[in-house]
């Protein structure tokens, strides 16, 4: 399997990222975030960081640079795009998710381990989890707070794209597992051809345990056993 | 060019007989840029004059040093062909004054002095401090701060593994904001500021110069009075996404053999790496000032040459390298602009508008800068006290909980969860533990850091509490299961120019030089920052230390959290029951006489080694060295953090409980160890002449001292936890 990941200037996380993905055996090519071409790839990966330093607003000068258009040609053709917590923010910017990213509601930046429930597992990205399965893994974000209206936030519901939400040890998603304030706790929502994925945790960060932890292989595992098949 | 006087000198914070030496050196009165210059580098900040006698005095080497003082940053051998590179620096004076901007542009700084030397940054670490929490300004001080720090470095992705908050009257008119940086390069591609080769390039590049900060480092090195908020616009803007676009350009133009050397521009700006890149090549240097990438229009030369704009670096390139350079830089959007080259004239001449508008003799800036052998007054050993009446009272468990709840020895993940310590995917410890390791990127070895002092000590007495300072890091690092190797400086002080103040300044110095040498741990960097009062208030004596440790094997890395039940615990050290300065007095019943804990070297260094070699056997479960609030609070943050409880039994301790519990005394650890390991543990300690106790063991849930206290484990928690949330939510 083959991944671009793409580089921004300000992109942060681009370097563990590839680290991880090389360590489940998908092979990463690193895109500069001014090229007009992207390389044959199963899967485009916008990693974590602070895209042209988060000026202006969040992953909105990235979801306009060119690579992007590049980007979301891809994501039209039902081909895979995965964005990791600024990854996310450009998602939602460039409108391959739907939804926006404010401010977490402590206002500050937060960065620790937390745990989320496997919404759905039948996604190219889950696929290798159980539902309701507990994993635990970091985040490290400032904008990650989650919201929508009402009405996008049924079809949200009914279409399946919640992937993930917030909970804690024993999966209880409640007030008090929420880190940021997100609406009913969403850590992680697909868009409704389930090929576009965007979260703010760090599965790249979960991917050794000397780290502390590995929970993260489940995404990168379920994407080997999609490309698989 | 306008002319000075003696008044205009004055102003710039000069003395009368500096001025003169100006005039002597230059044989006429200097323009006003050039009074600038130099009073830019010769203030305190830049010159170290009050302070650079006692520094030499510092060991700087062992067989691990590649580069001791003197350079941007300490380089120490990691093995392997690897380097470490690292250097703490103070940015006190604009965090008070503008603390988000004032810490943020603290942590840029000093990871520019670290990747400018071809490393690339893997930890930073902090030690802040803080006014008393019900001062009207901490609240606000504090939270600009920690945001301020989290801001820079999470945006330019590099993980803040570490650092220490604490809160003090002292500080109520002057914080402290210390960061400290560690960074890894290859020992044969490590780069240095000496300028070489007549005729070479000398280029800008990175941001614009701006207005901002114009004598950033004068304004560092005067004491604070009313008036100070005035001085904002003296304060620097960081930009960390500028700085990680300047990192990843100039790790890139590293790769190449296009560099001479480089610095950054840090205090007094184009001024001081100019001089100082010259001056080590004995070499001269003409700039043309309408070269410099200017953020504003009709910029003056004084303005252009003392502008602390930050994320700048003055490259001397190899001759014919310039376009393949200005590529890189181009690509990643910075500024890229030849501004003059070196000579042999061994003056800085600065151009503009073709006229020559400062010319000055290099080394009458740099080497010759003006040097003070300052009075100064010993300070005696405090005499102990008699505290029957103080103890008389206390209650153990009350005490104890007061301290656990104490704000600065309360649970500081309110400060480091704003502050993204996971990023590079190689922090194997984070903030929280005795030291941060990192693994050496894609090695199974590790860097441990460690950033410690304690003021109340120091100040008690300033020989006895700097000792104790180094003696920490040292302690925090064997905890771990790391070799101490060296360590890295910042002498925050008061005024020099009082003669108390110079005596602690002295004495410290010492007692830095007497522990770093017994332990054979020198000094490859640091930093003095003086002039730390406010309206004649001098902060307490603060030698913050910054230690580094080498972790040959990543799977030896040691914890404190308690990890199983039914395991031994045991005290090594020399327990006598120190009780002055200690939490339990100085903080909690706020009784302030007698002496700092007393240092014993030779225990210190006979007891860590030997805790190194159990570690490395394999022998321990968990090992923390007992600090502040003593054995009882060491052993409720094992306890805390394993969420394993234990019990103590104190029967056959030779002293009464309150002694024995709170007392600071120093070069003591705590161990855990199952059954299996017990006697060769034992063995090892009595062949190597170590004081020891078994006091207890782990046990389920609660924390218990035997006929004293018994306290579930998650109560402890949860009263260790409470005091930032609280102080910060109202």
């Amino acid at each position: 399997m083959k991944a671009a990941v793409i580089v921004f200037p300000g992109s942060n996380c681009d370097r563990d990222t590839k680290i991880a993905l090389k360590k489940f055996n998908i092979k990463p090519i690193m895109v500069w975030h001014n090229d007009t071409f992207l390389p044959k790839v199963d899967l485009v990966v916008l990693p974590g960081g602070f895209s042209y330093g988060d000026y202006l607003r969040c992953g909105s000068m990235a979801s306009k640079s060119k690579i992007m258009s590049e980007v979301i040609k891809h994501a039209k053709k039902n081909k895979l795009v995965l964005g990791i917590c600024n990854g996310f923010q450009i998602l939602v910017e460039s409108g391959l998710l739907p939804g926006v990213l404010i401010r977490n509601n402590n206002l500050k930046f937060i960065c620790k381990n937390i745990y989320v429930k496997v919404v759905n597992n039948k996604t190219p990205f889950t696929s290798k989890t159980k539902k309701n399965e507990v994993i635990k893994i970091p985040i490290a974000h400032n904008e990650g707070n989650y919201f929508i209206d009402e009405k996008n936030l049924k079809k949200l519901k009914t279409d399946n794209q919640i992937i993930l939400q917030y909970c804690n040890q024993k999966g209880l998603v409640n007030k008090e597992s929420n880190p940021n304030g997100s609406l009913i706790n969403i850590a992680g929502i697909t868009n409704s051809t389930f090929n576009v994925f965007g979260l703010m945790p760090h599965p790249e960060r979960a991917s050794d345990a000397l780290l502390g932890g590995d929970d993260g292989k489940f995404i990168f595992n379920s994407l080997l056993n999609y490309a698989r098949n | 060019m306008q002319e000075t006087n003696l008044d205009i000198a004055i102003k710039h914070g000069l003395k009368k007989e500096e001025f003169d030496k100006i005039i002597k050196i230059i044989g006429r009165k200097p323009n006003l840029v050039e009074l600038g210059i130099f009073s830019a580098m010769w203030n305190e900040h830049c010159s170290y004059k009050s302070s650079r006698v006692w520094l030499k005095t510092l060991p700087t080497k062992n067989r691990y040093v590649i580069q001791g003082p003197g350079e941007n940053a300490g380089v120490i051998d990691f093995g392997n062909g690897d380097a470490v590179i690292f250097k703490i620096e103070s940015h006190n004076h604009p965090s008070f004054i503008e603390p988000y901007q004032g810490a943020a542009t603290g942590v840029g700084g000093i990871l520019r002095d670290v990747f400018t030397m071809g490393a690339r940054p893997v930890a930073n670490l902090n030690s802040i401090r803080f006014g008393s929490p019900k001062h009207p300004k901490t609240k606000y001080l504090l939270n600009g701060v920690v945001a301020g720090i989290g801001g820079y470095g999470n945006c330019i992705g590099v993980p803040t593994v570490g650092g220490e908050t604490e809160f003090d009257d002292c500080y109520n008119g002057n914080i402290l904001v210390n960061a400290m940086n560690v960074g890894i390069a290859k020992k044969n591609k490590i780069f240095y500021s000496v300028a070489s080769g007549i005729g070479n390039p000398v280029v800008y590049v990175g941001s614009k110069t701006g207005r901002d900060g114009i004598h950033g480092a004068t304004m560092a090195s005067a004491e604070f009075n009313l008036d100070s908020d005035e001085k904002k616009p003296t304060v620097q803007v960081g930009d960390p996404f500028t700085e990680k676009l300047l990192l990843e350009a100039c790790l890139e133009l590293m790769k190449s053999k296009c560099i001479v050397s480089i610095q950054d521009m840090g205090a007094a700006g184009l001024t001081s790496s100019s001089i100082e890149m010259a001056s080590k090549g004995n070499l001269g240097i003409k700039i043309n000032l309408n070269k410099v990438p200017c953020r504003e229009q009709n910029m003056s030369p004084y303005e252009i040459m003392l502008s602390e704009s930050q994320e700048r670096m003055l490259i001397i390139l190899k001759k014919g390298k310039e376009n393949f350079a200005k590529k890189i830089f181009d690509k990643w959007g910075l500024d890229f602009s030849i501004i003059g080259e070196l000579n042999n004239s061994k003056k800085l001449e600065i151009e503009y508008n073709d006229e020559i508008v400062g010319s000055i003799p290099i080394h009458a800036l740099g080497k010759n800068a003006p040097k003070y052998r300052r009075p100064w007054t010993p300070h005696k050993l405090p005499k102990k006290t008699e505290l029957k009446k103080i103890l008389k009272n206390i209650n153990i468990k009350d005490v104890f909980l007061k301290i656990l709840s104490h704000h600065n020895f309360s649970n500081k993940s309110w400060v480091w969860e704003q502050y993204d310590h996971m990023v590079m995917t190689d922090t194997i410890q984070g903030p929280g533990g005795d030291s941060a390791v990192v693994r050496y990127h894609g090695k199974n070895k590790g860097i441990a850091a460690s950033i410690d002092c304690t003021p109340k000590y120091c100040f008690a007495h300033p020989y006895t509490g700097s000792m104790q300072a180094v003696c920490e890091t040292w302690r925090n690092l064997i905890s771990v299961g790391a070799q101490p190797i060296a360590i890295t400086n910042c002498l925050n002080f008061g005024n020099p120019e009082r003669k108390e103040i110079m005596g602690q300044l002295v004495e410290s110095i010492k007692g830095i030089k007497d522990a770093c040498k017994f332990l054979n741990y020198p000094v490859v960097s640091g930093n003095v920052s003086l002039y730390n009062e406010t309206n004649g208030n001098s902060i307490y004596p603060t030698p913050t230390i910054g230690g580094i440790g080498l972790i040959k094997n990543l799977k030896s890395v040691m914890t404190f959290n308690f990890k199983e039940l039914d395991n031994y615990i045991m005290v090594i050290g020399d327990t006598k029951g120190h009780l002055h300065q200690s939490a339990l007095l100085y903080d909690i019943q706020k009784y302030k006489e007698g002496p700092p804990p007393a240092i014993n070297l030779n225990n210190e260094k006979k007891n860590g080694l030997c805790i190194q070699q159990l570690i490395e056997k394999k022998y321990l479960m968990s090992v923390h060295d007992v600090s502040h609030g003593g054995i009882i609070i060491s052993l409720a943050e094992m306890s805390m953090a394993g969420s394993i409880g234990c019990k103590i039994e104190l029967n056959n301790i030779n002293l009464d409980k309150i002694h024995y519990l709170f007392g600071e005394d120093q070069g003591r650890y705590i161990l855990e160890f199952n059954n299996r390991n017990k006697f060769k543990i034992i063995n090892t300690l009595k062949k190597n002449e170590i004081k020891f106790e078994i006091i207890g063991k782990t046990q389920k849930n609660d924390f218990e001292i035997q006929d004293v206290l018994k306290i579930p484990i998650s109560k402890l928690i949860k009263i260790n936890n409470n005091w930032f949330k609280k102080y910060t939510l109202n």
